[in-house]
């Protein structure tokens, strides 16, 4: 342990204060506001817990890019720094929207979860060893599966979490199965070394199958084609911050991780990492199944969810290209990607009752919520890629990057061609979305006007004012790396 | 000229001001977007009173935007660009008078309006490929709405379709771009771009990619299926920027980006475009002669008179190009003043658009502007001496023949076509009941004829009739701009 652990309580520091807050959020609570309604202790909760999150953000910032620290064990470089402050950004937002949602029996005991759920993710983003990658994974995941079955009202809310629960934990095994062989392989926990074997062209059969274990897990956790499933029931059954959670932070730290691990041992100097053809495929199937089976749904948050997994397609994409083009396309798609997921499930929680979540029930949204109706405008034309909002510019960043690497009949490259081709296809149900909120007349049952709570329209203002702001200078991102 | 990137910012300001202001009044949402168009179209008009003809486009503004991929925020203009920034502030305010009568959600109809209009200023003055690329996704994105919330028949069909087609041609382009890049290795700005250097065979690959993505919005046969039916939905003032002004999009991306920067592969598509160009002429033209919706036969003219602005870009000539660009500006004003006719003054005030209706009403009395003011742009249309139609049409003829006579032969038989379905259009639309008839049934009494369609009407037409009558105020712009060394380069001489 070079430096220590005073150092590693540095490098930390930004996790501790989301534990901390966590513990003081539910501290509080039960000293001096159990006999409280529960929408006050979930104010008062969620301020805690934003504080706590803007101390981590400011302690994020403060520890800064150091390197390599506590024995190689975290990497905090430019990577780590960006992915960590996407993160809590996007918790910040998450819990923006949970303030606002309707309070369940343990409003707390939720946002004390999604403090612990964030911390896990910071460290995913910074992980540079297989223990402590595991660790962080499992920490996130759990607490994940855990905000998944918080609204105890509803058996959708249950069943969503089990299924979650049942794949995670299955995704889980295979991980730590890959792991230990990629450990016997090479003795070693760092992610250099072990990155060396998973990217050796011919590594051999026993790398072979630690190769195939780790990425099945890998595509569970950002939902790819074919690992897919639990997503649609996940996004639909989990209550509206959780699923927005799941959606934006997850899926953030979750590309950071394992674009670190797969390109940690990368050959120096071109030559093609023996994982590629395979994330490739991964990246083909998530594009044209979750753009097609989108087509078909009715369920707005269904509907998100094969967007989702589209888009995990796309950003398999930019981690074939991180290593070669660097990770700032990758991160600026991953955290502007999350951003109107995050809105647009924000939007959709506050629209619809829970269970409710037809594409029918944004009916005339333009007349019900104006505010609701325009931030739903710019999340949605920004998952599309319209220009000049930050989507268009994420999957430009990728595209570009993918047709430089080997150029337009490449592999990279003719996905790249594909995936450009599906953004025609991908409009349509987009614009599904809109035309209920923004075209059609409100039903006559429904019509009256929705009050949004303030943090949630701030958060959700706020999310839509920084997707404008990205669409318009990229490089306030991009140009970090 | 440093004026001209005005004409984006005042439109984006005005969109936001008309949003704001439409919460609370209909009127002051629309005076203020009549101010913000006439207002661009001021700023084009001092720029083109200041502007010196000459090769090359001249820099506006050329800033860093995003290093990291690229792409800069540089605007400039030629005299082509200018010739179409002018066509746009005189269509958008047009637009607007014809849009004085919407009632339903007016603020956020001009905001999308105005959206429209800045991202079509940004695609006319754009220097960088992507910039480019940007602003016309931006004109794309606001028509969905405007047809979709404001739209008539099957509305949400013709949106959707519209949207979609353009989109996905949209999607060629940018693979075309990112190709190119990828190849190039420089940025997206389109002297880098030029630059190449790219292979015969990448060349043959990246304009067809290009080209036909622009191609769809200028309605190349046979993608063109998009065009009538969202003319058809789309509001008057819709429609009017649709066939006046977003065609001229996809005919100004195949002239500013396809041509000049894979001159190889223009060699290869050559006859290909130019066949499916003169298809085009005369299938719409055939088509148009038999519609019965009044509004079909002029969405199909729009695509059969776009054919020819294809044709002429095809032939690949200085003459022929300039010729090319004279018609849009031609058919972006007469396309904008007969939609307008059709749209606002007729449908808005019988309820039907269909002939076999319409020619059971004594129209040339019942609104004798309206018949005087189609009669005239009929005649513009027909390719009239004296309109804009005729030396644009005549100059693309004259064009194409050098290229190849088989062509011009062809796409001829189109003029005869246009004035074929315009005069059957005219006859029975104003035309059906004259003389004696015309008295016989009492006739509903329709609405007259407001002032804001009559200024618009009389706006349109005199600007054809000024082009028509000097044609060499705007070839005097076009003509210099096709010397530069970017157009030489696959342009075969001659001035138009």
């Amino acid at each position: 342990m070079n430096g220590g652990y005073a150092a590693l309580a540095r490098a930390l520091a930004p996790e501790t204060a989301l534990v901390a807050g966590a513990l003081a959020a539910l501290g509080i609570d039960l000293a001096w506001l159990k006999r409280h309604p529960v929408a006050a202790r979930l104010r008062a909760a969620a301020g805690v817990a934003a504080l706590a999150v803007l101390a981590a953000v400011g302690l994020a910032l403060a520890v800064g890019r150091p390197g390599s620290v506590a024995g190689g064990a975290l990497r905090l470089d430019t990577l780590a720094l960006a992915a960590r402050l996407g993160v809590l950004g996007l918790t910040l937002g998450a819990l923006g929207i949970a303030a606002g949602a309707p309070a369940g029996r343990n409003p707390v005991e939720y946002v004390a979860v999604m403090l612990f759920a964030a911390a896990g993710l910071t460290l995913m983003a910074a992980a540079d060893q297989l223990l402590l990658a595991f660790l962080a994974l499992e920490l996130a995941s759990l607490s994940l599966y855990l905000l998944t079955g918080f609204d105890k009202t509803r058996p959708e809310s249950a069943e969503a979490a089990l299924k979650y629960f049942l794949f995670g934990g299955m995704a889980a095994a295979f991980l730590l199965f890959g792991f230990s062989l990629l450990y016997g392989l090479t003795g070693s926990i760092g992610f250099a070394e072990v990155g060396a074997v998973l990217a050796a062209p011919r590594g051999g059969a026993l790398a072979a199958v630690a190769l195939g274990m780790v990425l099945v897990a890998f595509g569970f956790k950002i939902a790819a084609a074919p690992f897919h499933l639990w997503a649609p029931d996940v996004y639909q059954g989990a209550p509206a911050p959780s699923a927005a959670l799941i959606a934006s932070a997850s899926k953030l730290a979750g590309y950071t991780l394992f674009a670190r691990l797969l390109w940690a041992g990368a050959p120096p100097g071109g030559g093609t990492p023996g994982w590629l053809p395979v994330v490739a495929v991964l990246a083909g199937a998530s594009l044209l199944l979750g753009n097609l089976v989108a087509l078909a749904q009715t369920d707005v948050r269904r509907l998100l969810a094969y967007s989702a997994i589209a888009h995990a397609g796309a950003l398999l994409l930019g981690v074939m290209t991180a290593g070669r083009a660097g990770f700032g396309p990758l991160l600026y798609y991953a955290a502007t990607y999350g951003l109107a997921s995050l809105g647009a499930f924000g939007v959709v929680g506050a629209v619809a009752r829970p269970g409710g979540g037809r594409l029918e029930d944004l009916a005339g949204l333009h007349r019900r919520s104006p505010l609701l109706a325009a931030c739903l405008a710019v999340f949605v034309l920004s998952l599309a890629g319209i220009p000049p909002l930050a989507g268009f510019w994420g999957k430009f960043a990728v595209f570009a990057a993918a047709l430089k690497l080997d150029g337009p009949t490449g592999p990279a490259g003719g996905l790249a061609l594909a995936a450009i081709a599906l953004t025609a296809v991908a409009l349509y149900y987009y614009l599904l979305i809109l035309k209920q909120t923004l075209v059609a007349a409100p039903p006559s049952g429904n019509g009256g006007r929705i009050a949004v709570p303030g943090p949630a329209a701030l958060a959700l203002v706020a999310a839509a004012g920084l997707l404008v702001l990205l669409g318009v200078c990229p490089s306030l991102v991009l140009g970090w790396f | 000229m440093n004026l001209l990137p005005w004409t984006i910012y005042l439109s984006l300001g005005g969109a936001l001001l008309a949003l704001a202001a439409g919460a609370r009044s209909a009127a002051a949402a629309r005076w203020l977007a009549l101010a913000t168009a006439a207002a661009g179209w001021g700023v084009t008009l001092v720029a083109a009173a200041r502007f010196t003809p000459g090769p090359g486009l001249l820099t506006l503004i050329d800033a860093a935007w995003i290093p990291e991929l690229g792409v800069r925020y540089h605007l400039a203009a030629d005299g082509i660009s200018l010739t179409l920034v002018v066509l746009t502030g005189l269509a958008a305010t047009a637009g607007v008078l014809f849009s004085w009568n919407v009632a339903e959600r007016t603020g956020e109809y001009f905001a999308l309006y105005l959206l429209l209009i800045a991202g079509v200023y940004g695609v006319f003055l754009s220097a960088d490929a992507l910039l480019l690329f940007a602003f016309y996704e931006l004109a794309i994105a606001p028509k969905y709405f405007l047809i979709a919330i404001w739209g008539s028949t099957r509305r949400e069909y013709g949106a959707m379709k519209l949207v979609l087609y353009s989109f996905a041609g949209s999607a060629l382009v940018l693979a075309g771009l990112l190709w190119a890049r990828a190849a190039s290795g420089a940025g997206f700005d389109l002297a880098d771009l030029a630059a190449g250097p790219y292979t015969a065979g990448q060349q043959v690959g990246m304009f067809a990619l290009v080209f036909l993505g622009f191609a769809v919005l200028a309605g190349l046969f046979p993608f063109h299926t998009w065009a009538p039916t969202g003319h058809v939905a789309a509001p008057t003032a819709a429609s009017m920027l649709l066939a006046g002004v977003v065609m001229k999009l996809g005919a100004y991306g195949c002239l500013r980006v396809a041509l000049p920067l894979f001159p190889a592969g223009l060699a290869v598509w050559q006859p290909v475009i130019a066949w499916l160009a003169v298809a085009g002429i005369l299938y719409a033209g055939a088509v148009a002669l038999v519609q019965d919706d009044f509004k079909f036969v002029i969405g199909y003219s729009s695509v059969s008179h776009m054919g020819f602005v294809l044709l002429g870009l095809a032939a690949a000539n200085a003459r022929a190009v300039g010729g090319a660009v004279l018609q849009m500006f031609s058919h972006g004003v007469i396309a904008g003043l007969l939609f307008a006719v059709v749209g606002r003054m007729v449908y808005d005030r019988t309820h039907t658009r269909r002939l076999r209706d319409l020619r059971m009403l004594p129209l040339h009395r019942l609104l004798p502007f309206a018949a005087v003011t189609f009669v005239l742009a009929g005649l513009a249309s027909m390719g009239l001496p004296g309109f804009s139609g005729f030396p644009a049409e005549l100059l693309i003829l004259v064009g194409a023949w050098k290229t190849s006579p088989v062509w011009a032969l062809a796409a001829a038989a189109g003029v005869v076509l246009a004035a074929a379905f315009t005069l059957r259009a005219m006859q029975l639309a104003f035309f059906g009941r004259t003389g004696a008839a015309a008295a016989a049934p009492p006739a509903p009494a329709l609405p007259p004829i407001t002032w804001p369609e009559r200024a618009g009407a009389l706006l349109l037409l005199g600007a054809s009739l000024l082009i028509g009558l000097r044609p060499d105020l705007l070839l005097n712009w076009i003509g210099p701009s096709l010397q530069s060394p970017l157009f030489q380069a696959v342009l075969k001489g001659g001035a138009p």
